[in-house]
């Protein structure tokens, strides 16, 4: 009984207002950096720059307004699952590409 | 778990968002392939890539995302207005998000209307007669940000059946898989943006 009720706090936990608030504003900061950075030449670094700040805002989408963070196993090893697929689709294409 | 209603019909919504789930994975390896055309075409033509994202106007696909990130953010707080019985305000929030594809979709109206001018446009004389390079970038910006747009579409009728639900109150504060699916999708429409806004109009 004590077991079910657990899981129900789980299932349903509720992101606050001003969590979410706090997440939106985060996203709009790293907009604006990715723009800014845009602007300056890093030379080699400005593709993975962009990346990296793409990969950070996608990772707040993730953790917070598709609630990742308080998912159970299932769909966070399923996620994990999909992403390590898209790396080896993207990485071994690249490095074929690459390499050639 | 599984929720006893009244009428004694049973509901599973962790069954109906692992359902979700599953159709958001093929969603991302979709637009992953085509990622995947671009990283291969960035690295052969990386200096046509740089000539054509010039001709994107960034402070347009800045403005985009602001836009989209907004309305993420909004369908998350509807999520949180249901939940906690407000469903005025949580109607308002996705009449909001609502406008806010209004506007991205408007945005890239123009936006597509600019390049057509400019002659712009897949089979256009300037760009078949061109560099390869640009022909292939602008082949791809339209790809992507054409599925995209479709996909913000039904991710607004998505919204928009889930407003109805709300209004006739069949979404509740117990019952909300509609509106949080639809939300997911909505998300998921945000996340793409995320990728392709620095990849075609900021590379460099």
């Amino acid at each position: 009984m004590s077991n079910q009720s657990l899981e129900q706090q789980q299932q349903e936990h509720l992101l606050g207002y001003r969590q979410l608030a706090v997440v939106l504003c985060l996203l709009l900061l790293l907009t604006v950096v990715t723009v800014a950075v845009s602007y300056v030449d890093l030379g080699f670094f400005n593709v993975p720059v962009a990346l990296a700040i793409a990969c950070g805002k996608v990772s707040l989408v993730l953790l917070f307004f598709m609630h990742l963070k308080y998912e159970g196993a299932i769909i966070n090893i399923s996620f994990l699952s999909t992403v390590l697929f898209l790396v080896i689709m993207i990485g071994f294409t690249f490095w074929d590409v690459a390499f050639r | 778990m599984i929720a006893h209603k009244e009428s004694g019909e049973r509901i599973d919504p962790t069954g109906i968002k692992i359902g979700m789930w599953l159709f958001l994975y093929s969603e991302i390896i979709l637009f992953g392939g085509l990622f995947v055309l671009y990283a291969a075409y960035f690295h052969r033509y990386s200096e046509s890539f740089a000539a054509g994202g010039e001709e994107l106007d960034r402070l347009i696909g800045a403005a985009n995302t602001v836009v989209l990130l907004i309305s993420s953010f909004t369908v998350a707080a509807s999520i949180t207005a249901l939940r906690l019985h407000q469903r005025r305000r949580c109607i308002c929030l996705l009449l909001f998000s609502l406008l806010c594809g209004v506007i991205f979709l408007v945005n890239k109206y123009f936006e597509w209307g600019a390049k057509f001018a400019r002659d712009l446009y897949p089979g256009s004389e300037t760009l078949v007669g061109g560099e390869p390079g640009l022909n292939i970038f602008f082949g791809l910006y339209y790809i992507i940000t054409g599925l995209h747009g479709i996909h913000v579409l039904i991710g607004m009728v998505l919204l928009t059946v889930s407003l109805v639900w709300v209004v006739s109150g069949r979404a509740t504060a117990e019952r909300y898989s509609m509106l949080d699916n639809s939300g997911l999708y909505w998300h998921l429409v945000d996340l793409i943006w995320i990728f392709v806004f620095p990849l075609f109009y900021l590379v460099l």
